[in-house]
């Protein structure tokens, strides 16, 4: 049978055999399953990954020892704020309390990280302008990390909203002041979040000054009834800035 | 005549082959790689107690709550020792400017981080917001299908790891990943990326960068879990994701997130 | 990237325009792997230009079969070559093998080169060369002898039926060879244009402008090796063989051409996301690679010659110096075609918002050198090819004195 196969065939065919049978034996007879095996691998992944070393420990775990700084925390500004924010990675400390000790900050250059002014931090976010507010003094002076309410209360909007205020000083409304428009309990300065202004919701309220027959000299006067169908003012004029609609 | 007998001795010789003892196990065991690894071979939990079936772990991000503050880049990188230069990272913070003119500036928040590189007046600025990124942890991830040997894969919980042992630093998965989340590690020399701090969420605890966020605009849950902030989240809010006309059903989900943003 | 060449990463981060992602500042796929699909479209183009002959009987191409098939052997030999030198660790390469991820492209790689590398290519020239080896052995002294003898696995049948045989199986290996020469270098297409998340790759058509562009090369590239190499062996040049593989080049010049245009208007006319960022690509970082280089000098100066060459009659030398021109032009513009695809890919953030730069190193493992060096490669292979498996018998040369 075999002479029937050409001459050439029969000397591949060895090769072939030769090599694809050697690959076949190596693939499935000698190479180790830890070498093909993709769920081993993947097993391993894992495990090495779970072993890795964890090095914040959670804010969890900070009051179980300073349970006096965690109560004061609790009730302030900062009460959401992971005690490794600001103290850095703390597990090796959880580990060896007497000898690793985390990191404190304590200079002035630390707070603005957060706290600096940015424009494109949201609004209402508490943040200072750096070169003037009380310049070269450490935050902590004034304020206690761990319960940071301002030592004095803000008299004046602007000592939180001072992007509204820069806004609304070079605008028709500069000697109107905030509080024509917004009624501020008291409380808002304490808890800004929890108590919070009115905001004008009829279109009369702006028509006390600006609809026709109004007393207010130097107020642009329209027709309430007309002007602006049934929307309320501010949908179209930004009261900070009404000029510009 | 002799074809038909070649023939036969050749399927002979192949199938006692792949039947072989070995190979049956390399032929089932092998023949699903992107089937999510829970248990080894003997059916064990590879953590004790911990059963990865029952979690399937995403994240959320407030938008309007960054404050660009760049805690959590820095948690990471020490929390993962990512390589400190500013060409690798796990996750990043990307700061927006839409001005009135409705042109659009965005720039990393790490590269200089005293307000925007470009000089912009506080009147122009129509919208500004910070925007943090990091890995999806898609649930149809195309770097997993990209990889040529199967070094990525997903998690049965929902996580889409490296195996640096087994990675051979091809860059395949680098570039099919649309949110350049991945990064060559300039040291091993393999791919890396954000693993949600997977050696912390096992044991119950939160990412770094979930950790160390000051306003909570990062959230991270477990999808299983009925009662977690992740699950309320996704409750409360319009939620969005990055690219979703790609179609690789990310799991970080962002809540206001602006049109600009891609 | 070893830390001491983070200097350059460092410069780089000043000739960023615009925004990109952090992780995008680096390019991943250097030159090496502009080189890659370079080198496999060579193969590619010079096996269907080989079957040409066989298949499609093309019998004034006959003077370049041999020729084709060890340009493209030479070339398929060193195309592993830069991927291996571009891995992150290329010392697990041999992972594509043991443990390939069906689900990727490139885990493709190992397979289909070993297919056509030994399942096509080598079985074809074996076939082909195995009666002279076979009489070459018997005539030559030591070592020529046992090279030829190794070669032809010591057979000894030289009849007329066994060379019949012989013919047949190479018409079926070649057969065979075409779609597997367009699965070798189409696959690299495909890995391009499988990638959702990149705009400038992501297209159906990658994988057949890849293919369409490689058998422009490849023709190109025989073109060139057959005027170069017959003056040297003291031969003359068959100009009808070159007159019809001109031909076909300038067809393949013509699908090829056709096949990117109707991409660059599709793009346009659609007029995606992406369009912006692309055209400040192209504008900016492209402009002189892709204008310039791949379609002016690239295309349509050897299309405009090659035209001319067909309408008008020219004589035999200006013929002969126009080819030579239009092919090594071809070279300059396909090469520059990998280029934009491949680097152009990667210039561009994937948040459409910036672009970065590829600063080329000269030494290190993925430098300008490393890549000269395996495009020089294939050459001095082929060098030794041809001592070994001469393409051409002394009486096909000719008299280079009868022109």
């Amino acid at each position: 049978m075999f002479e029937r196969i050409p001459e050439q065939i029969r000397r591949l065919a060895i090769v072939f055999v030769i090599v694809i049978g050697g690959t076949l034996v190596l693939r499935y007879l000698i190479l180790p399953p830890s070498l093909i095996e993709t769920r081993l691998h993947q097993e391993s992944t894992i495990e090495r990954e779970v072993a890795k070393q964890v090095k914040f420990a959670g804010a969890v775990v900070c009051g179980g020892c300073h349970e006096d700084i965690a109560t004061v925390k609790g009730k302030g500004f900062h009460k959401s704020l992971s005690c490794e924010s600001c103290h850095g990675p703390a597990a090796m400390h959880t580990e060896d309390p007497m000898t690793v000790k985390p990191f404190a900050p304590r200079q002035r250059k630390f707070c603005p990280l957060c706290h600096a002014y940015d424009a494109s931090r949201p609004t209402g976010f508490p943040q200072i302008n750096l070169t003037i507010h009380n310049p070269l003094k450490p935050c902590i002076t004034c304020h206690n990390p761990h319960h940071p309410e301002p030592p004095t209360v803000p008299k004046e909007c602007s000592a939180c909203h001072a992007q509204i205020a820069r806004t609304k000083a070079v605008s028709h409304h500069a000697l109107v002041s905030c509080t024509t428009c917004h009624k501020t309990p008291r409380q808002h300065r304490v808890s800004p979040r929890r108590v919070k202004p009115t905001k004008p919701d009829t279109r009369e309220f702006c028509g006390k000054c600006h609809r026709e027959g109004s007393k207010r000299k130097d107020a642009p006067k329209i027709d309430l009834s007309t002007h602006g169908e049934r929307y309320l003012c501010w949908e179209c004029h930004y009261p900070h800035m009404p000029g510009a609609a | 005549m002799y074809r038909r007998g070649f023939l036969k001795g050749l399927l002979w010789f192949l199938s006692t082959c792949v039947f072989s003892r070995n190979g049956v196990k390399n032929v089932i065991a092998g023949t699903n790689p992107d089937a999510p690894v829970s248990t080894n071979a003997n059916g064990k939990s590879t953590i004790e107690g911990y059963d990865p079936t029952k979690h399937r772990y995403a994240m959320g991000i407030d938008v309007d709550k960054c404050i660009g503050c760049n805690r959590c880049v820095e948690a990471c990188t020490v929390e993962n020792d990512v390589p400190p230069e500013p060409f690798f990272t796990r996750t990043w913070v990307e700061r927006y400017v839409i001005k009135k003119d409705k042109s659009v500036h965005v720039e990393n928040i790490a590269n200089g981080s005293d307000g925007p590189k470009e000089m912009v007046e506080e009147a122009d600025i129509l919208r500004s917001f910070f925007v943090p990124k990091l890995c999806n942890q898609c649930e149809n991830p195309p770097c997993v299908q990209v990889c040529p040997v199967g070094a990525t894969f997903s998690t049965e919980d929902g996580v889409v790891l490296i195996d640096s042992e087994r990675c051979i630093g091809c860059g395949y998965c680098i570039q099919a990943c649309p949110y350049g989340a991945r990064y060559l590690h300039p040291k091993t020399r393999t791919a890396d990326k954000c693993t949600f701090c997977y050696h912390r969420i096992v044991k119950g605890m939160l990412p770094a960068c979930v950790e160390v966020c000051p306003t909570g605009a990062r959230l991270f849950g477990d999808l299983k879990n009925r009662a977690s902030r992740l699950v309320r989240f996704e409750r409360m809010n319009k939620i969005h994701v990055l690219k979703p006309h790609l179609n690789t059903h990310p799991k970080v989900y962002y809540a206001d997130l602006d049109g600009e943003v891609r | 990237m070893s830390p001491d060449s983070f200097h350059t990463l460092y410069e780089l981060l000043g000739s960023v325009s615009g925004f990109i992602y952090p992780n995008e500042l680096e390019i991943r796929w250097s030159i090496l792997i502009v080189v890659y699909p370079y080198v496999t479209g060579l193969v590619a183009g010079a096996f269907i230009l080989a079957s040409l002959v066989k298949v499609f009987n093309v019998k004034n191409v006959q003077p370049v079969y041999r020729l084709s098939l060890l340009t493209a052997l030479a070339f398929l030999l060193v195309a592993p070559l830069p991927l291996q030198a571009h891995l992150g660790r290329p010392e697990r390469a041999y992972e594509i093998f043991l443990t390939p991820h069906f689900s990727s492209a490139m885990a493709m790689f190992g397979f289909v080169y070993l297919w056509y590398l030994m399942g096509v290519l080598l079985l074809e020239m074996w076939f082909e060369y195995r009666r002279d080896l076979v009489v070459w052995s018997r005539e030559e002294k030591f070592p020529m002898s046992w090279i030829h003898g190794i070669l032809s696995l010591f057979s000894r049948d030289v009849s007329e039926k066994a060379v019949e045989f012989d013919m047949k199986a190479v018409r079926t290996i070649t057969i065979i060879g075409i779609p597997s020469a367009f699965l070798l270098h189409g696959y690299v297409g495909f890995i391009f244009g499988s990638v959702k998340a990149n705009p400038w790759w992501s297209s159906v058509l990658m994988p057949i402008v890849f293919l369409m562009s490689a058998i422009v090369s490849g023709i190109a590239l025989v073109i060139v090796l057959y005027m170069v190499l017959i003056p040297l062996k003291g031969g003359r040049i068959d100009m009808k063989c070159l007159d019809t593989l001109s031909s076909y080049l300038f067809y393949a010049v013509i699908v090829d051409f056709s096949l990117e245009a109707l991409d660059f208007i599709h793009r346009l006319y659609e007029s995606e996301e992406s369009i912006q960022i692309l055209g400040t690509l192209i504008a900016d970082k492209l402009l002189i690679s892709l204008v310039v280089i791949q379609i002016l000098l690239g295309m349509l100066i050897p299309a405009g010659i090659l035209v001319a060459v067909k309408s008008m009659k020219f004589d035999q030398e200006l013929r002969k110096l126009l080819y030579f021109v239009s092919a090594i032009l071809i070279q300059l513009g396909i090469f520059s075609t990998r280029w934009n695809v491949v680097i152009g890919g990667q210039l561009f953030s994937k948040s459409f918002r910036g672009l970065t730069t590829y600063k080329m190193e000269v030494m290190g493992v993925e430098g300008l050198l490393v890549a000269l060096a395996f495009l020089i490669l294939p050459f001095i292979i082929l060098g030794v090819l041809i001592k070994i498996l001469p393409p051409w018998k002394a009486s096909e040369l000719g008299e280079a004195k009868t022109s």
